[in-house]
């Protein structure tokens, strides 16, 4: 296939070169969404992607710019396609484009990363040394192999180097973003005899107030508008499951961040808390509410809704759900409705979340106030 | 790809099966017989093989292979292609659809996906539990985090669906594991959970929903089973927490119900016109054949499986207990026959094939039994030195097993 390039652009998205005669596959390609609208088109589209040649990678990749998660996905089996033929038949790829597509950080992070893997599979020795330039980088892959590669290199100075390794495994904290790998650091450090502030690093919702309990028999106190739900006055006394209910203080010392209902209402079943809190910010901004929690719960941040779950006591951990939200300038008001099912087992007594709030790459945002 | 030999096998029993084959090695070594779903074409866990080797040693593998993910889901086997799903990174959020060669191992495509549901799971699981399924031009595979694609034979995207994206409340943080299942020209989904419960029928052709069947509110793991309904037609059996729904495929309706509630781990086996649910410890139905509702047979509670799912060879039906405790009893009226201690624990489902059951453990250890000794027995073992969670598949005279590193094909025979 000879390549040309042009620019064109799909609705209110640009990208940018793409390979000639493949402007219109990609195009319906980009266009699959939910409920597998547009499968039918992107079939046949993506067989003619698949069948360009390696030159034409870096174009195809960036299709990726702007492209929801579907169409990811159609574009980088496309990818991965024309790769493998390329190398089945010894022809390598245009590892220099792949480079300078990475380096140019405008490109959707999944491209840039498909990219890297193919690099690595090529020329694994040029991938390892990119990684040092990628640990600041805006993509969570890049970025998370990057700051494994430092881990890496601390643990392997454990032994013979042991303030070596601490500083790098301090390294490595400042620019990790995952929360599994901040955890592994901060057990390694910790194990090295040195303090991390985990509350502070993770960047926990710690203070907040609550009220409870109010009922779950039968678990229909989850869909239960309680007065928490439609006028939120902290100074209220409402009537709850065994009596009249106050707000009460309540702060977490726990390095997970944990708020335990537990603790201020006792071990309860079939009950429902709510915890509120408020959230300062210096300016308006895209922010996610990291939430983890093995109860039933509903999240509403400034009045609005932002997601519901009805799953008791499977399993919880660290940013489980990452909810999309749109904080103010000013005080945002968060508030938390937590559900306590019947379930009797020893692990089943858990009443509680974790919250923070973070950028979408996971870097902590802390209340201004 | 299935084989006229194969689909006259269907509708036997099949011990009598068996014995037919026995008799009759030249018609076998002419038709190879597809494994395209969990527990096999049936979903039963009965293959029509003879050729698997019964003295397992070191020699007994063919092949072993490295997988590049996590994966308990089973292999699919297509004429001479082995499919196999793993999941990868550190949050399991690569899903990987791989071919390989039956006869050599050799990888012949790779896929990868970015999962777009929720990715987490119990530990012992991972992304790629349920198994993908065929229906003999294409390869289907779903993820626990409820991503669905369809491939041709040489890896040619056909669709993709993110039901976990589609329906965001729709998983379960242990994870999802129903295994797929083809029928009438509709791919069945069971994405069943504590929240946004459903079964779906996809388009084999498009992935658009033929229907979409809203189930109970609990997690289940089990998976679809065909049993034939009134009219010849295939029906899917539903399992979950409120015991078994048949439904016809083309159109996602509920043609009988068994509503006397149904374990959410072992699935059901279908043998000659039977239903063998997990319920109540194991009870066996007669699937209605003019309409109504089922029969129950017989109910037993010394025939309680414990993850693994029942198998049925002829008049004898085995059950599986974590522990390792196999038990036998009689098909017709569940008397118990014989028990027998084997090596734990278990959480794949025993394959039968040429006379013998084949179990393989938790640890690894794949053993050999025959049934038809006084009390069973178990005639040989092989250790594969492995964590091993799914069940195995059979197809060529061989055993296919994987854990979340390797592959292995048992035996030696080669493909046709």
């Amino acid at each position: 296939m000879t390549l040309g390039w042009l620019m064109v652009s799909a609705g209110s998205l640009t990208w940018g070169a793409v390979p000639v005669g493949l402007e219109a596959p990609l195009a319906d390609l980009r266009a699959v969404g939910p409920q597998g609208s547009g499968n039918e088109k992107a079939a046949a589209a993506w067989a003619r992607v698949a069948a360009a040649d390696g030159a034409a990678i870096p174009g195809v990749l960036e299709a990726m710019d702007g492209a929801n998660d579907y169409a990811l996905n159609w574009i980088r089996l496309a990818v991965d396609t024309i790769a493998q033929r390329e190398l089945a038949v010894g022809r390598g790829l245009p590892v220099t484009a792949l480079e300078t597509f990475i380096a140019d950080t405008r490109h959707h992070p999944r491209a840039r990363y498909q990219a890297y893997e193919l690099i690595r599979r090529m020329e694994a020795d040029r991938a390892e040394k990119m990684l040092p330039g990628l640990l600041t980088d805006p993509g969570n892959e890049l970025r998370r192999d990057a700051v494994q590669a430092v881990m890496n290199r601390a643990a392997a100075r454990v032994a013979s180097d042991k303030a070596g390794a601490i500083a790098g495994y301090r390294e490595a904290l400042g620019h990790a973003r995952e929360a599994d790998q901040i955890d592994e650091i901060a057990k390694a450090l910790m194990g090295q005899g040195e303090t991390v502030d985990l509350i502070r690093v993770f960047g926990w919702v710690t203070k907040w107030k609550m009220i409870g309990p109010f009922d779950n028999t039968g678990g229909t106190g989850w869909s239960t508008e309680f007065p928490p739900e439609k006028n939120l006055d902290l100074a209220a006394e409402l009537d709850g499951k065994k009596g009249r209910v106050r707000w009460v203080d309540y702060e977490t010392r726990n390095e997970y961040g944990l708020v335990d209902f537990n603790t201020p209402f006792t071990s309860l079943k079939e009950v429902t808390g709510y915890a509120t809190t408020e959230f300062w910010s210096d300016g308006a901004r895209t922010a996610q509410v990291r939430l983890g929690c093995k109860n039933g719960w509903k999240v509403w941040v400034n009045g609005k809704l932002l997601f519901a779950r009805d799953e008791y006591h499977r399993a919880a951990e660290m940013d489980q759900y990452r909810l999309p939200v749109e904080l103010k300038a000013g005080k945002n008001v968060l508030l938390v409705k937590c559900c306590q099912n019947e379930q009797t087992e020893d692990w089943t007594k858990e009443w509680e979340f974790q919250l923070r709030i973070t950028d979408e790459q996971g870097t902590p945002i802390l209340s201004t106030r | 790809m299935k084989s006229d030999f194969l689909n006259l096998s269907l509708r036997m029993n099949p011990m009598k099966t068996v014995v037919s084959v026995l008799g009759c090695s030249l018609a076998l070594s002419l038709a190879a017989a597809d494994w395209t779903q969990f527990r096999g074409p049936r979903g039963d866990g009965v293959s029509t093989e003879t050729r698997l080797p019964t003295r397992l040693e070191v020699g007994s593998v063919s092949w072993a292979i490295d997988l590049p993910g996590r994966g308990i889901s089973s292999p699919v086997i297509v004429g001479k292609r082995v499919f196999v799903t793993a999941s990868s990174g550190a949050k399991q959020d690569r899903l990987h659809v791989l071919c390989y060669g039956l006869e050599d191992g050799k990888l012949i495509w790779e896929r990868k996906f970015w999962a777009t549901g929720r990715t987490m799971t119990h530990e012992k699981i991972s992304g790629a539990t349920p198994s993908p399924a065929s229906d003999g031009t294409r390869i289907f595979a779903i993820f626990s985090s409820n991503d669905c694609v369809a491939l041709d034979l040489d890896g040619n995207l056909l669709w993709f669906r993110g039901l976990g994206r589609d329906y965001p409340n729709a998983s379960n943080s242990l994870g999802m594991s129903s295994s797929l299942m083809v029928a009438e020209g509709v791919l069945v989904a069971q994405v069943e959970n504590d929240s946004e419960s459903f079964t779906a029928g996809l388009d084999v052709k498009t992935g658009l929903n033929r229907w979409k069947l809203e189930r109970p509110k609990k997690a289940n793991w089990t998976s679809p089973v065909p049993v034939t309904g009134a009219d010849g037609r295939t029906l899917v059996a539903l399992q979950s927490s409120k015991g078994l729904a048949a439904v016809d495929p083309a159109t996602g309706q509920v043609v009988w119900n068994y509503g006397e509630g149904a374990s959410t781990v072992p699935s059901t086996a279908v043998s000659g016109g039977r239903l063998y649910v997990p319920s109540q410890g194991l009870t066996v139905l007669e699937a209605p054949v003019a309409g109504g509702e089922p029969k129950q047979v017989w109910r037993s509670g010394q025939l309680r499986p414990g993850t693994a799912s029942p198998v049925v060879v002829g008049d004898r039906v085995y059950t599986l207990n974590d522990g390792g405790i196999l038990t036998c009893g009689d098909a017709k009226d569940g008397k118990r026959l014989w028990q027998l201690r084997m090596k734990g624990p278990f959480s794949a489902s025993p394959l039968a094939a040429g006379g013998h059951l084949y179990c393989v453990n938790e640890k690894g250890l794949v053993q050999v039994v025959d049934p038809s000794a006084p009390e069973g027995a178990v005639v040989s073992e092989l250790d594969l030195g492995q964590t091993v969670i799914g069940t195995p598949s059979i197809a060529a005279g061989s055993l296919f097993v994987r854990s979340d590193g390797k592959l292995w094909r048992i035996g030696r025979e080669s493909a046709l």
